[in-house]
């Protein structure tokens, strides 16, 4: 497992290659999601800054990707989160699953997914030419919670 | 303890982070003593249904007891991905 939390870009594909370099005879199915700063309906946004809190961050995405282990078979979890300043195009975040099987290595994907939306302590701000306004979380982020 | 600000919580507060004494038993217990302090807080804690609390790291609730609790932080609903 590889839990990384970075102001830096990363290298997508750089890092599916690494992830999949891991074992790729025994996992017969690697998905990788990536997550990229979607600009506003208006396009006008400048920044998309996100804060986030060190220590409990690494220590919430331990946990879910600790969770999705327990419940899918998985030879290797990957997250990667960025934080600090990004521009609309830019990639936010990365999540890669490893398993013998497709089916486990889609879902335990949609569940880190899921769970690191509204369970891992970032927060967005969107700043335009004409304010800066939080990102406020959504109900349907939260109830796809319980499809779990 | 240290109280942790995170977001809007953070700019409404005005500060990221700061020690406080309190001899308060719970998190709504601290809850009302930061209130009760300067009109800053009170506009933060107007609405505790838009905010949630992490004890030493973990998410917890405003009912938690804070009996050997050294971080208390105070956001809102998380928005990663």
């Amino acid at each position: 497992m590889r839990i990384v939390v970075q102001e830096a870009p990363f290298d997508m594909g750089a890092e599916a290659n690494a992830f999949a370099a891991g074992d790729e005879a025994a996992n017969g199915a690697i998905v990788t999601f990536t997550g990229v700063v979607r600009d506003l309906a208006t396009g006008d946004l400048d920044v998309m800054e996100i804060e986030h809190y060190p220590g409990m961050t690494e220590r919430a995405l331990t946990k879910i990707a600790e969770e999705a282990q327990s419940r899918w078979s998985l030879g290797d979890v990957l997250v990667i989160h960025r934080h600090g300043r990004l521009a609309p195009g830019d990639r936010i975040m990365m999540v890669a699953t490893a398993s013998p099987h497709r089916k486990d290595a889609f879902e335990a994907a949609e569940y880190l997914m899921d769970y690191l939306k509204s369970r891992a302590p970032f927060w967005k701000k969107e700043i335009t030419n004409s304010g800066a306004d939080w990102v406020a979380a959504k109900d349907e982020d939260e109830d796809a919670l319980t499809r779990w | 303890m240290d109280v942790l600000y995170f977001a809007w919580v953070r700019e409404r507060i005005g500060l990221p982070k700061e020690k406080v004494e309190t001899q308060a038993a719970t998190v709504s217990e601290l809850v009302a003593e930061l209130t009760a302090r300067e009109d800053r807080y009170a506009a933060a804690f107007a609405d505790l249904s838009a905010l949630r609390v992490a004890l030493d790291q973990e998410l917890s609730d405003f009912d938690a007891p804070l009996s050997g609790v050294r971080e208390v932080a105070f956001f809102p609903p998380m928005t990663g991905g």
